[in-house]
C-alpha cells in the first residue's frame, strides 16, 4: 500500500482542485483522506454521502461551579493564558481561552473547578460521487487543530484501503508546517508539492521541504499557474533541482479551475482541455514514482 | 486601533492586502504591519526596508535537575504528556509543553525549574514610514500559539495607541486565527468569490461571532466566480468593505513581490474605500 | 526471553498494528511460561499529543527482551526507548503475531 500527500505550504495554490482531479482519475484503486482538516474544502468536488459520523473529542476546558467558588482567586493567580477573568470580585472562565492544563483545577481549595473533555469536531466514512470510499473530517471552530485527528481520519482511510484491497491512500495535507501537516506526513511514501512561482510561493515550499526533508520521503511538484512570473518559475526549477525535487508538471494560469468548481466538479471531469491533459499524465507519473522505492528513504 | 486581516481559506489576498493597505496608510499616518502568519509568514516578501531589530523569541520549558526522589507527580499533574518518568529518569518534550508551568511549580523538590526555549525569530524592519514586524516559527515547532502572543506582546509594549497596527492572520479557523484576532478593534475577511471561498468564508464568520469582534469583508478576484458570496453577506448583513476585481496584474505584480497599490489605480480606489470604512482616513475626502 | 508485540487484538492470529504509539494492544509472550497475555492501550491511543513515549513507558513496565512492530518510534517514543535494552524488529506490519514471531525467529525481520 502506498500514501501520497499533497500539500502546498502556501493557500490558493489549486491543491485542493489538483487532489479533486487525481481522485477522479484514480477512483477505482484508491482511498481518500482529507487531512486537510481546518477549513475542509475537497468534498465540495467529490460529493461525499456522510455515511457514517463520529463525535471527535479532544483537549479540556475548565468548567467553573459557582456554588462551590469562594472567589480567593487562586485559579486566576496561576492560569497563563487569560483563561481566568475576573469581575467584581467574581471569577469564570474564559472558554475561549482555556488552554487545558488543568493547573487551575490542582490549586482550588475548594474543587470548584472540573476539566471537562470537549467535543471539537466530527469526522465522516463516506462514499464519494467518484466511488471511492473518503474519510474526511470537520473540525469545530476555533478548536486546537490537533493532529490527532488528522492521525485518526489516516487510520481510518488505511483500514479502509486494506478491506478494500485498494493499493493507494490519497492524503490532502493542510498548509502551513505546524501539527497537522506533520501528522499527514508521518508513514507518506510520496509528497505531491502543488505550487506557483511567486515569492511567496516559493518562500512557503522552501520551508514546507525543510520538513518534509526531516522525514525523509521523496517529493515531486506540480507548478500551478506556470506563466505568472518566468523569472520566479526559473529560480522555482533551480530550487527543485537543488532540492531533489521532481518536476511532475507545469499547468498555464487557467481559470477552467474556478468553472469547473463553480458546477462542484473536479477539474478533469469538467472538460478535456489542456489543463486537464497535463493532470492526466501528471497522475500517471505519481503513481510510477511512488511505486519505484526510494531514492531518499 | 488594531485591524486583524484574516481568511478561513489561504491564498486569498491577505498578505497583498496587508501590505498594500498598510503601506498606503503609512504614507500620512503612524503604522504597524504585524506578520502573525508566523508558520508561513511572507509580508516580508514585499516589504523593502532595513532590519533595525531582531531577537529569539523563547517560551519557557521544565527542565530537570536530575536529582529528585521520582514520585512521578509531575507526569500526572502534566495534561500535555510533556513530561513522563521512565525507569530513573524524568524525560521531558519540550514540543509538547504548553508552558502552563504546573509541573515546575507543583513540583515538592523544585526539580522542574523552567528553562528559556527558542521557538522562532523576531525581525523589526523599518520601510520608509512603515515599520514592520514578523515572527517566524522554528522548523519542527508545533505550536505557532506562544510565538503569536509573544509577538503581540512585544507589539504592546513597544507601540502605543497612536499607532495603527495591522496584524497579518494565519489562515484557518482554528486556535492561532483566535489568537491572532482576539486583542483586535476590528477584523477584515478577505475572501475569493468561488465556492470554496464561501465555505470558508462561513466557518471565518462563525468564528468572528463566537469571538464577539467587529468585521466586515473584501472580495478579492471580484468577477471571477459567481455573486454567492455578495448575496450572502447581503442576507447576513455583512459589510462588504472593498472589492478588489480579479486581475492578472495584481497576480503578476503579486508573484514578482511588488506591491500592488502604487501601480494599478483601480486597487488603490478600493483601498481608499477601505480606508473610509474604516474610518481611518486623516484627510477629508474632497468629494 | 520475553517478546512484545504491538497488536490489533489480543490472540495468536491478530495482526501486528504497525503503529507503535496509537496501537490498541500490546501482546507479551513469555516463551519460558509458553504464555501470552495482552494489555490494552486503548487510553493512551485516546491522548491527543504524546502517546508515543507513553506506550514505550507502558512496554518498558511489562520489561520485555524484544519489540516486534511495524513503522517503528517517532523521534520522541525512540528516545524514551533508548533509555532501556529492548531490542526493536520492525517491518511486521503486514504479519499476524505468530507469523510475526516466526519470522524474527528466522531472521527475516530485523531492526
Amino acid at each position: 500500500m502506498k500514501e501520497i500527500v499533497v500539500i502546498s505550504g502556501k493557500g490558493g495554490t489549486g491543491k485542493t482542485s489538483v487532489m479533486g482531479s487525481f481522485s477522479y482519475l484514480g477512483k477505482s484503486d484508491l482511498v481518500i483522506a482529507d487531512c486537510d482538516v481546518d477549513a475542509a474544502d475537497l468534498h465540495m468536488l467529490l460529493g461525499p454521502d456522510y455515511q457514517r459520523s463520529e463525535d471527535y473529542y479532544s483537549g479540556e476546558l475548565a468548567i467553573l461551579d459557582q456554588d462551590k467558588c469562594i472567589n480567593c482567586g487562586a485559579c486566576l493567580s496561576v492560569c497563563q493564558f487569560d483563561g481566568i477573568q475576573s469581575e467584581n470580585g467574581t471569577f469564570r472562565i474564559e472558554a475561549m481561552n482555556c488552554e487545558g492544563c488543568g493547573y487551575c483545577q490542582r490549586v482550588c481549595p475548594t474543587n470548584a473547578i472540573q476539566m471537562e473533555t470537549q467535543k471539537v469536531g466530527e469526522w465522516y466514512t463516506s462514499s464519494s460521487k467518484v466511488g471511492s470510499t473518503m474519510v474526511h473530517a470537520k473540525l469545530g471552530v476555533g478548536a486546537e487543530n490537533s493532529g490527532r485527528l488528522v492521525a485518526q481520519v489516516k487510520n481510518e482511510a488505511r483500514r479502509h484501503a486494506k478491506k478494500e484491497g485498494k493499493e493507494i491512500i490519497l492524503i490532502d495535507g493542510s498548509p502551513g508546517i505546524g501539527c497537522a501537516v506533520n501528522s499527514a506526513l508521518s508513514g507518506a511514501d510520496y509528497v505531491v508539492f502543488v505550487t506557483e512561482p511567486s515569492v511567496s510561493g516559493i518562500h512557503d515550499l522552501k520551508r514546507v521541504t525543510e520538513l518534509v526533508k526531516g522525514f525523509s520521503i521523496r517529493s515531486g511538484c506540480i507548478i500551478n499557474k506556470c506563466d505568472l512570473n518566468s523569472q520566479m518559475l526559473d529560480e522555482l526549477i533551480t530550487f527543485m533541482a537543488d532540492a531533489g525535487i521532481e518536476h511532475i508538471a507545469s499547468i498555464p494560469y487557467d481559470e477552467t479551475f474556478t468553472a469547473a468548481m463553480l458546477e462542484g466538479k473536479t477539474l478533469v471531469e469538467y472538460d478535456k482541455g489542456p489543463a486537464s491533459q497535463v493532470l492526466i499524465k501528471s497522475w500517471e507519473k505519481i503513481k510510477q514514482f511512488a511505486e519505484t522505492e526510494g531514492c531518499l528513504k | 486601533m488594531k485591524i486583524a486581516i484574516a481568511s478561513g481559506k489561504g491564498g486569498t489576498g491577505k498578505t497583498t492586502l496587508a501590505t498594500s493597505l498598510s503601506s498606503h496608510l503609512s504614507e500620512t499616518q503612524d503604522v504597524v504591519l504585524v506578520d502573525l502568519d508566523v508558520e508561513e509568514p511572507n509580508s516580508r516578501l514585499f516589504i523593502r526596508g532595513d532590519q533595525t531589530h531582531s531577537q529569539s523569541i523563547c517560551k519557557q520549558v521544565p527542565e530537570w535537575t536530575g536529582d529528585c526522589s521520582l514520585c512521578g507527580q509531575c507526569q500526572e499533574i502534566c495534561n500535555f504528556n510533556a513530561v513522563i518518568k521512565v525507569g530513573t529518569q524524568i524525560m521531558l518534550f519540550p514540543e509538547l509543553c504548553h508552558s502552563c508551568r504546573a509541573c515546575s511549580e507543583l513540583c515538592p523538590e523544585s526539580a522542574l525549574p523552567l528553562k528559556p526555549r527558542k521557538i522562532g525569530m523576531l525581525n523589526q524592519i523599518q520601510a520608509g514610514n512603515l515599520i514592520f514586524v514578523e515572527s517566524r516559527l522554528e522548523i519542527g515547532e508545533q505550536q505557532a500559539v506562544p510565538l503569536i502572543s509573544q509577538t503581540k506582546d512585544y507589539i504592546d509594549n513597544h507601540f502605543d495607541e497612536s499607532y495603527i497596527i495591522i496584524y497579518d492572520s494565519p489562515p484557518g479557523t482554528s486556535c492561532p486565527v483566535i489568537e491572532a484576532s482576539k486583542d483586535a478593534d476590528f477584523v477584515i475577511l478577505v475572501t475569493e468569490p468561488t465556492p470554496f471561498g464561501l465555505y470558508d468564508l462561513k466557518l471565518a464568520v462563525e468564528v468572528m461571532r463566537k469571538m464577539k469582534k467587529d468585521f466586515g469583508v473584501v472580495v478579492n478576484r471580484d468577477g471571477l466566480g459567481n455573486n454567492d458570496v455578495l448575496d450572502y453577506c447581503d442576507m447576513e448583513t455583512i459589510p462588504v468593505l472593498a472589492r478588489i476585481s480579479n486581475d492578472r496584474r495584481i497576480a503578476e505584480l503579486y508573484a514578482a513581490g511588488e506591491l500592488i497599490f502604487s501601480t494599478i489605480p483601480e486597487f488603490k480606489e478600493q483601498l481608499l474605500l477601505l480606508e473610509r470604512s474604516l474610518e481611518l482616513s486623516t484627510v477629508v475626502d474632497p468629494v | 526471553m520475553k517478546y512484545a508485540f504491538t497488536a490489533k487484538g489480543e490472540s495468536w492470529d491478530s495482526e501486528i498494528d504497525p503503529r507503535l504509539g496509537r496501537t490498541e494492544f500490546i501482546l507479551i509472550y513469555d516463551d519460558k511460561k509458553n504464555e501470552l497475555s495482552a494489555y490494552s492501550n486503548s487510553e493512551i491511543t485516546q491522548q491527543a499529543h504524546g502517546a508515543g513515549p507513553l506506550t514505550v513507558q507502558k512496554i518498558i513496565d511489562l520489561n520485555p527482551d524484544i519489540l516486534i512492530t511495524g513503522n517503528g518510534p517517532g523521534k520522541n517514543a525512540a528516545e524514551v526507548m533508548s533509555t532501556s535494552e529492548i531490542k526493536i524488529i520492525t517491518g511486521a506490519g503486514d504479519m499476524k503475531i505468530k507469523e510475526a514471531l516466526e519470522a524474527y525467529k528466522s531472521d527475516k525481520i530485523t531492526g
